[in-house]
């Protein structure tokens, strides 16, 4: 007699997390795991290299010329003092160097992979939502643009904003040309899923319901369609963070991207090519480990997301 | 079908008309030529002058028509740093890029088919296993890398192998070509194995994947079942119907190995075009940049027009399918 339902306590978010089919298939791949675990700890040392940095390298008082070219784990000849990765050739604790080389890193991949990322979520909703004229032009802007590799047009983009930007700012504003650039060469994807996921979605029920009673075509797009386009948009998001850092390291390895006041692993890579021939190889290995590491581990959670989040790819 | 092809080649001029337009901004927007052109110590009269000698006191439109002119006719404009017309400097260094690129387009090719073949037939094997694994590693790793790492085996440790520039070339009629020395040939391995890496482990993926799918067909099965020999069934009749994508696929690469030869040309200090242009975006030397924007995007859209143009000839299926109304 009693029918009463009996009250059932809301499931928190974290809890949904945990019970997900995503991190199901997460706990199921030891690959996903370790390159997750890789990735958090490379991201953490990065954002806490002012912590861990035994020394800052880019405060020249910190420096000791005397210093230069310590072997790895060894005292050097003249102050005794000893590196877990050596120096190079200005007496840089190359460790140092290297966590904060990969703040910049990470900081420029995340940064113009988000802004390539809302750029072309914009132009992808748009053109498939309006379509017509507005879908030609942009639909078309990006054909032309897939045509030339990505790596080409970051690099006359970068070329470009650094003719236009005055000589005494270049290379404070460098960091924010390499993240423009690399946005812009990156953007297409994101607008090409976005489009025909809008396509797909812009006659189903829920948004012709929006649309009667009698919302904005923006509020349609921001708030019903936009949340369900948005998982192969993350897929994406974390495979062109790999390229989109590799991108970065290449541009400042060919000395058009992040400059020496504020080096990069690429710039890192740069700088320690000069010392390959005389036998100082420690100043080359470690940033070009670092980087390797970090895009691999990147990539590979990358591919795991993909065939988590659409089985039918696998 | 007629009309197909003219519609593609009017697309493709459009785009290099937006292309030539990008490129024109940069010329007139991109830091005052003028300024670039004249010293300090300078007259009203002399920018004056000089403006309407260089036609900028003219329209929009009349300014960017002659410039349009100008690149059909190969007239580039001066480089800001050299001083020299772009046209000279780009003939000057197009025979280093050509040659590397050659050379790694037929490894690329001959080693990407030939490892694809095999790897698709013995697809169990323990080699095969590890020459896929290997190419995961190929793609995975920076272009800049590659290179000096090879630099640093051969080179360095082993000493075999020259790790910059091109050795000794021999002129031929304003063509520098280092395949007739010695040093030119070894001086062209390491740069050629680095730039052709990538699209190599590309095509091989591809030939493996294509040649897979048609083992699997009925045909195949039936000409093992008359008895040909493995040789026969496996080349003269499944790859070469694996060749239609694989064609595809070369032809737009070969755009990407000129543009990809910047990273190679960087790293081994190859004197083509594409360390011109790396030069050029340090130094801010636009017309060089524009230059070389509109010499690679001619490639790039020929390119793709070509491979359309040859997929329509080679798929009568597209054929059908596009003459009507598309």
């Amino acid at each position: 007699m009693s029918d009463f339902p009996i009250p059932v306590k809301p499931k928190s978010r974290f809890r949904l997390a945990l019970e997900s089919d995503l991190f199901y298939t997460f706990k199921r791949s030891p690959v996903a795991m370790v390159s997750a675990a890789v990735v958090l700890v490379l991201v953490l040392a990065a954002v806490f290299a002012p912590l861990i940095a035994p020394t800052n390298p880019f405060n020249p008082a910190s420096l000791n010329l005397m210093n230069g070219f310590t072997p790895p784990m060894a005292p050097n000849a003249f102050t005794g003092d000893s590196f877990l990765l050596g120096t190079d050739d200005q007496g840089r604790d190359v460790f140092s160097t290297i966590l904060y080389g990969m703040r910049i890193s990470l900081f420029v991949g995340v940064a113009a992979v988000f802004f390539a990322m809302v750029f072309g979520i914009t132009l992808g909703l748009i053109s498939g939502y309006v379509g017509g004229w507005t879908e030609t032009i942009i639909m078309r802007t990006a054909d032309v643009q897939l045509t030339f590799p990505s790596i080409l047009v970051a690099m006359l983009i970068f070329g470009v904003a650094k003719g236009v930007t005055p000589v005494e700012y270049r290379d404070q504003m460098a960091i924010w040309v390499l993240i423009l650039a690399i946005g812009l060469s990156d953007w297409v994807q994101f607008a090409r899923v976005v489009r025909g996921a809008t396509l797909v979605e812009k006659n189903k029920e829920y948004v012709q319901a929006a649309r009667l009673i009698g919302r904005k075509p923006g509020a349609i797009m921001l708030r019903h369609i936009l949340p369900n386009v948005l998982s192969p948009v993350l897929v994406i998001a974390t495979i062109s963070l790999a390229l989109a850092i590799i991108a970065e390291a290449t541009l400042s390895f060919l000395g058009v991207g992040a400059p020496p006041t504020q080096p990069s692993l690429g710039t890192l890579i740069r700088i320690g090519q000069g010392f390959l021939f005389s036998g100082e190889w420690w100043i080359l290995l470690f940033p070009a480990a670092t980087l390797l590491v970090l895009a691999l581990s990147v990539n590979l959670l990358g591919d795991w997301l993909r065939d988590a989040l659409n089985p039918r790819l696998r | 079908m007629l009309a197909y092809i003219i519609r593609r080649v009017g697309q493709s001029a459009l785009v290099l008309l937006i292309v030539g337009l990008v490129a024109f901004s940069m010329f007139r927007f991109v830091g005052d030529p003028i300024d670039n052109m004249l010293g300090q110590e300078r007259t009203a009269e002399d920018i004056d002058r000089l403006r309407a000698q260089l036609g900028l006191d003219q329209p929009f439109v009349v300014q960017y028509y002659k410039f349009l002119e100008g690149a059909v006719q190969g007239n580039f404009g001066v480089s800001y740093r050299q001083g020299r017309p772009v046209a000279e400097i780009l003939l000057e260094r197009a025979p280093a890029t050509l040659e590397l690129a050659m050379v790694s387009g037929v490894l690329a090719i001959l080693f990407g088919i030939a490892l694809g073949v095999f790897t698709a037939i013995r697809r169990d094997g323990v080699l095969a296993n590890v020459i896929m694994s290997g190419s995961l590693i190929g793609v995975s790793l920076p272009t800049f890398l590659i290179g000096i790492l090879l630099i640093y085996l051969f080179s360095v440790e082993l000493g075999w192998l020259p790790s910059f520039g091109r050795g000794e070339t021999v002129d031929l009629g304003g063509w520098s070509t280092g395949f007739l020395t010695e040093s030119g040939l070894k001086a062209l391995i390491l740069p050629s194995i680095t730039l052709g890496l990538y699209q190599m482990t590309l095509i091989m993926r591809l030939v493996r994947s294509e040649m897979l799918e048609v083992l699997r067909q009925d045909y195949i099965r039936f000409a093992r079942a008359r008895g040909l020999r493995d040789r026969a069934v496996n080349f003269r009749h499944a790859l070469k119907n694996t060749m239609v994508p694989v064609i595809t696929v070369i032809g737009l690469q070969l755009g990407a190995i000129i543009a990809f030869a910047i990273i190679t040309e960087t790293v081994f200090q190859w004197p083509g075009v594409g360390l011109l242009f790396i030069n050029a975006i340090q130094f801010v030397d636009i017309p060089v940049m524009a230059a070389y924007l509109m010499l690679i995007s001619v490639m790039f859209v020929g390119i793709n027009l070509l491979v359309d143009i040859l997929y329509f000839f080679i798929d009568p299926r597209l054929r059908a399918d596009r003459s009507g109304g598309h």
